[in-house]
């Protein structure tokens, strides 16, 4: 408090800021990246542990030994899946009901806003069916939950096998205090979001459903399972939710000390752990891992039927079974043992899972970054757009020099309309982004050859270039000429919103906000309209939202050792982004309307900024 | 899935003191029920009623007693229609006599001394009790019916086990030492699906002319046994195979000892017929008062075996379940969902609920729907709860139509909590009991059996079976509701600390960034401070 209530301190200590404004924000720039690239070495992490009293060291001995019967079932499901043509309701109705399980169906419709391409679907027509294990003497107030998606062709059998022989397996076991719901659920997940509205009878997305019959109070846990092979040779866990949540810690450490226990290899982004910390390879596999669990937090797609339990409160994980053809196999009966243990230690539970982080980041499965280890990464960007609004605020607060009191007045007056006109216009084109692709495919289709996805996309891509010449001359109509102290101001006001912005989007989605950050933080810091307007202007397009997205899926697969051609890339860009408005108007994702209508505008007021006359 | 069940009846009675046990084969899972009446003339007179019981009566003045311990849910759809019911946890309703004037004070010192007798800890106080206006009505003699008299509370949370079965056990007069309570071994007790004790105590006539009245003593328990579980998927179960005990003797106080086997299913063995809740089953009767029944090797095994794995239930004509809806921290919604399964006729059922203050109801948000359309209740009782003092007491009358699905919703928001007032597992969840659903539901069977004479103290335990309706009371499954809850860990603190630094600094960072810097000059020295005073006082400038 002395530093700053002493004026010639505090006059000396902003000058130091304001000269070395600019070396201050490159180091803080570089600092972030180090700081984050250094959150995938090993030394600097800390080591998972279990923080769930209830599910600790109770040991007890796992007798499931069904894995066998588990793929014969899985055959027969199969078999009348294919007669079928679908969702066999009827046998697995009987299914369950044989091994003594409550059980009820739910049928669900669902229109696309447009077709899916990828999936190939458009109007969606499904039944789920579940059933219920009533744990003896609990009064149904809570429950743990097992899923497995119905996928078409032979896809994922085995699951609903070995969810089946679970089920008949754990009926006949005593000690269950909650209740256990298993579900299979058709069209993934569509079927899974009609399911999880259906239960909490609440209608987010629009989607038309028949009510649940049979309930059994809160879920405590949910584990989406899918098996596709008779031969399991390791097992991958998907954390990555809608809207980049992540289920608790806990969670994840109980899959990993299961695994440790039954010596099941388990992999996490597809990617093994290895021991080398201190090698280069060894570190930049783990920054690899890490990265790739910030590319797919950062999209806030669901990765697996888990990622829509998650906004009911209910903490979830895929467990996928990957066969990779290595000599290492484990057993289905392994598999299943390691399914039963973990329901047992969840059936202890008190509470919620509560006790560890929700906050995370993975660089591999035995070590974990928490939020305070990578917030800072994120401060240090934040921190320069602070310090930039700091050096245009005492810019615009020296007295000017010649203009008298009276020309001060019209001159704040005439600024305020030259910030807000191209603040509203802006965020109109956003608005325009965000619903004119879906409105006007139709409208599209009729005038282009071209398909109701493509036109979606194509649409969005045109009124996103739009945007560029739209706006950049809008505050000459309203003020005449650009003055300096014009777009400062206006510079004051775009970077402070971004700098909100992104502080709000890494609060909820670290990933999300830190890649945000990379690429807009060194575009709002530098921009001004002295710069020469053709290499400045590439610049800015390359760093612009969409171009961040393209690069990020580039870098995805990449990171999958995928790789992809340019051709590709784009292709898969373009089905991103349909995937993105698919996203938000199924599951309620809030990365399109995010991008359409904050951090696009955002972007456009710092173009507008260069284009300033 | 041959899970089939069984239900016991265990009674008593003084005067001519009798003990029914009735077995009964249902649809999946084993059921037993016990049950004990037994009656005194006076409370100075102790043979057989308890005295411990008897001095709780006469010292709060109750005019009837009604409490019952549960461990599991009554699943209506599977098992159908419950012969006692009672809600998951603990559950207590009294009526007092007119002449107490402190009927809080007194219903609370009644359940702590309760919760001695029964091992429990029945906390009850204003802030968890309600007084219905409608649906505990008194079950004895004596037609009371100002409400003011009456307090009803349940504990959903209350887990049951030996430790209350045991003085459970200790009422009755042989104990555990003799006649059917042999049975009741407590290990195998709880290897069950469902499990319930219960005590009831009344007044009633102690003859016909009803000159004088005597307390009736009833204890009940339910048991219900999982045969998927327990018999490897066989149909069949014997007394043994349940208890682990064979019966060798009726107990020697008792004037009646039967044991009912409901042998619909099989009808090899046609001994009794009654009307239980509206149908008609059969029973095979074992009277343990005659010495043939334990035949040469003195003891009394059942063993039942079924012909065909399908058995018959009945569906029961009421039903009701309850959930919450919606899925945010900030307010959510009741469902209580009622069906009538009868194909032509409607009845009406009282809906009792008790939500703690927690729970912010919105009664204006209320809404009675069945088959779309709006249902609106004949009697509504609603008493807002006051925070931290009583709950909300929501009760009314709906007709329910002809084979539908009558859904009650009312709006809540969920409360922060005093910091103080969590309970050491916030994160579990916070109760809400059981809402009751009474009813008189039309009886499917046509009137009249033969039976009436032969078994005239079984009947008894049916009322209204000589009418076209029977009563039934139901209990919806208790709530778990999830309330905003601080989270009591590291960053709770970190932020606690942060706020009361940041609110310690707010003043001077305020008054940094508001206040207006000028350089001032120095203040002068006291010398010429006084030079000054002096000067002013002479009316010359200050230096």
């Amino acid at each position: 408090m002395g530093l700053l209530s002493d004026p010639t301190r505090r006059r000396a200590l902003i000058s130091l800021l304001t000269r070395l404004n600019t070396p201050i924000c490159a180091v803080c720039y570089m600092a972030g990246v180090a700081w984050f690239m250094g959150l995938a070495f090993e030394p600097f992490t800390l080591r998972m542990h279990m923080s769930e009293n209830a599910m600790g060291s109770t040991m007890v001995e796992e007798r499931f030994q069904a894995g066998e019967r588990a793929l014969v079932t899985a055959k027969e499901f199969g078999v009348q899946k294919n007669k079928a043509g679908g969702m066999p309701v009827d046998w697995l109705v009987k299914a369950m009901q044989d091994r003594g399980l409550e059980v009820f169906t739910q049928s669900f419709s669902r229109t696309l806003p447009f077709p899916d391409e990828n999936k190939e679907r458009f109007m969606v027509k499904g039944t789920n069916v579940y059933g219920i294990l009533r744990a003896p003497r609990a009064p149904r107030t809570e429950a743990l939950m097992l899923t497995a998606p119905c996928s078409q062709g032979n896809d994922n059998n085995q699951a609903v096998g070995m969810l089946l022989v679970l089920a008949q397996y754990f009926r006949s076991q005593v000690y269950w205090a909650k209740d256990i719901i298993f579900l299979v659920n058709e069209h993934d997940l569509i079927g899974m979001q009609a399911w999880l509205e259906g239960y909490h009878h609440t209608n987010i997305t629009g989607m038309e459903w028949s009510p649940l019959q049979g309930r059994a109070g809160a879920i405590q846990a949910a584990l989406s399972l899918e098996l596709s092979s008779d031969v399991v040779t390791s097992l991958d866990i998907v954390l990555e939710g809608l809207n980049g949540q992540l289920p608790n810690l806990d969670l994840v450490n109980l899959f990993y000390a299961f695994c440790q226990k039954f010596d099941v290899l388990c992999t996490f982004q597809g990617k093994l752990q290895r021991n080398d910390w201190d090698s280069p390879s060894g570190y930049s596999h783990a920054v690899q891992t890490m990265m790739l669990m910030v590319l797919k937090q950062a999209s806030g797609h669901s990765w697996g039927d888990h990622g829509l339990f998650l906004r009911y409160q209910v903490e979830a994980v895929t467990i996928k079974g990957i066969n990779s053809y290595r000599q290492y196999k484990t057993t289905t009966t392994t598999v299943g043992r390691l399914l039963e243990g973990m329901y047992r230690k969840l059936n202890n539970l008190l509470e919620r899972l509560h006790q560890s982080f929700f906050f995370y980041l993975l660089p591999s499965l035995s070590h974990f970054v928490s939020i305070s280890y990578y917030m800072p990464a994120f401060g240090l960007l934040a921190a320069i757009l602070l310090l930039r609004a700091l050096n245009l605020w005492v810019e615009l607060s020296a007295p000017p020099a010649t203009e008298d009191g009276v020309a001060n007045v019209e001159q704040s007056s005439s600024g305020v309309l030259s910030v807000v006109t191209p603040l509203v216009i802006s965020h109109l084109t956003g608005v325009a982004l965000y619903t004119l692709p879906v409105h006007f495919q139709e409208m599209a289709v009729e005038h282009f050859p071209v398909s109701e996805t493509e036109a979606v996309v194509l649409t969005a891509i045109a009124v996103y270039t739009a945007g560029l010449a739209l706006p950049h001359n809008t505050h000459r109509f309203v003020s005449g000429e650009g003055t300096e102290q014009g777009w400062r101001v206006l510079k004051l006001v775009a970077v402070l919103y971004l700098a909100v912005l992104l502080g709000c989007t890494a609060l909820l989605n670290f990933s999300l906000g830190f890649i945000l950050a990379l690429t807009l933080v060194p575009v709002a810091a530098g921009v001004t309209p002295h710069m020469p307007k053709f290499p400045t202007a590439c610049v800015m397009v390359v760093l612009s939202p969409a171009c961040t997205l393209l690069f990020s899926v580039f870098a995805f697969h990449e990171l999958q050792e995928t790789p992809l051609s340019f051709q590709d890339t784009w292709l898969l860009f373009l089905s991103v982004i349909s995937q993105g408005i698919l996203d938000h108007a199924l599951y309620g994702a809030l990365v399109f309307p995010l991008l359409a209508m904050l951090v696009y505008p955002c972007w456009l007021l710092f173009w507008n900024i260069l284009f300033w006359k | 899935l041959g899970a089939t069940f069984l239900l016991f009846l265990l009674l008593l009675l003084l005067l001519l003191i009798q003990k029914h046990m009735i077995v009964q084969p249902l649809l999946s899972g084993f059921f037993q029920c016990g049950r004990h009446v037994e009656r005194a003339h006076k409370l100075s007179h102790y043979r057989l009623f308890p005295k411990s019981l008897g001095q709780v009566i006469s010292k709060f003045s109750v005019r009837e007693l009604h409490i019952s311990l549960t461990q599991g849910y009554w699943r209506t759809m599977q098992w159908g229609q419950p012969y006692q019911p009672s809600p998951p946890g603990a559950e207590l309703w009294v009526w007092f006599q007119d002449s107490v004037t402190d009927v809080d004070g007194t219903w609370s010192e009644l359940t702590n001394v309760l919760s001695g007798i029964f091992c429990a800890s029945l906390n009850f106080d204003s802030i968890n009790s309600i007084q219905p206006s409608a649906s505990f009505k008194p079950l004895g003699i004596g037609n009371v019916t100002d409400h003011r008299f009456l307090r009803y509370a349940t504990l959903p949370r209350e887990t049951v086990c030996t430790e209350n079965l045991t003085p459970w056990k200790k009422l009755l007069p042989c104990g555990s030492k003799a006649g059917l309570a042999v049975l009741l071994k407590s290990e195998k007790l709880f290897h069950s699906s469902f499990h319930s004790q219960a005590v009831h105590i009344r007044p009633v006539c102690q003859d016909a002319q009803c000159a004088t009245t005597s307390w009736e003593l009833r204890q009940t328990l339910n048991v219900v046994f999982d045969l998927y579980v327990s018999g490897q998927g066989k149909r069949e179960w014997s007394l043994f195979k349940m208890f682990s005990r064979t019966l060798t003797e009726a107990c020697p106080l008792a004037s009646s000892s039967k044991i009912y086997v409901d042998v619909s299913d099989n009808s090899e063995v046609l001994t009794a017929q009654a009307v239980v809740l509206g149908d008609r089953r059969t029973f095979s009767v074992y009277d343990l008062t005659q010495k043939s029944t334990f035949g040469t090797t003195s003891s009394l095994n059942l063993l039942i075996r079924w012909k065909s794995s399908d058995a018959h239930m009945l569906r029961p004509l009421l039903h009701a379940e309850r959930y919450v809806a919606g899925y945010r921290l900030q307010s959510g919604e009741i469902h209580t969902l009622m069906y009538n399964n009868h194909p032509y006729r409607s009845f009406p059922v009282l809906l009792l609920d008790l939500v703690p203050w927690y729970l912010r109801l919105y009664i204006h948000t209320l809404s009675v729907t069945s088959k779309g359309k709006t249902n609106r209740p004949s009697y509504i009782h609603y008493e807002p709860s006051k925070d931290r003092v009583k709950p909300h007491t929501l009760e009314m009358l709906v007709q329910l139509p002809p084979n539908s699905v009558t859904e009650v919703t009312v709006h809540f928001d969920r409360i922060l909590l005093k910091w103080t007032e969590y309970p050491p597992d916030p994160n579990h969840g916070f109760y809400v009991g059981s809402s009751v659903v009474s009813s008189l539901v039309p009886s499917i069977v046509a009137m009249d059996t033969n039976a009436t004479h032969e078994c005239p103290l079984f009947n008894s335990f049916f009322p209204s079976k000589e009418e076209t309706s029977y009563f039934v009371r139901l209990y919806t499954e208790p709530l778990l509701v999830n309330l905003p809850t601080p989270d009591f860990s590291m960053p709770y603190n970190v932020i606690c600390l942060t706020c009361t630094v940041v609110a310690v600094g707010y003043g001077s960072l305020f008054n940094l960034l508001t206040r207006n810097f000028q350089i001032g000059e120095p203040r002068p020295g006291v010398a010429k401070r006084i030079a000054n005073v002096i000067r002013k006082m002479r009316g010359v400038p200050p230096l």
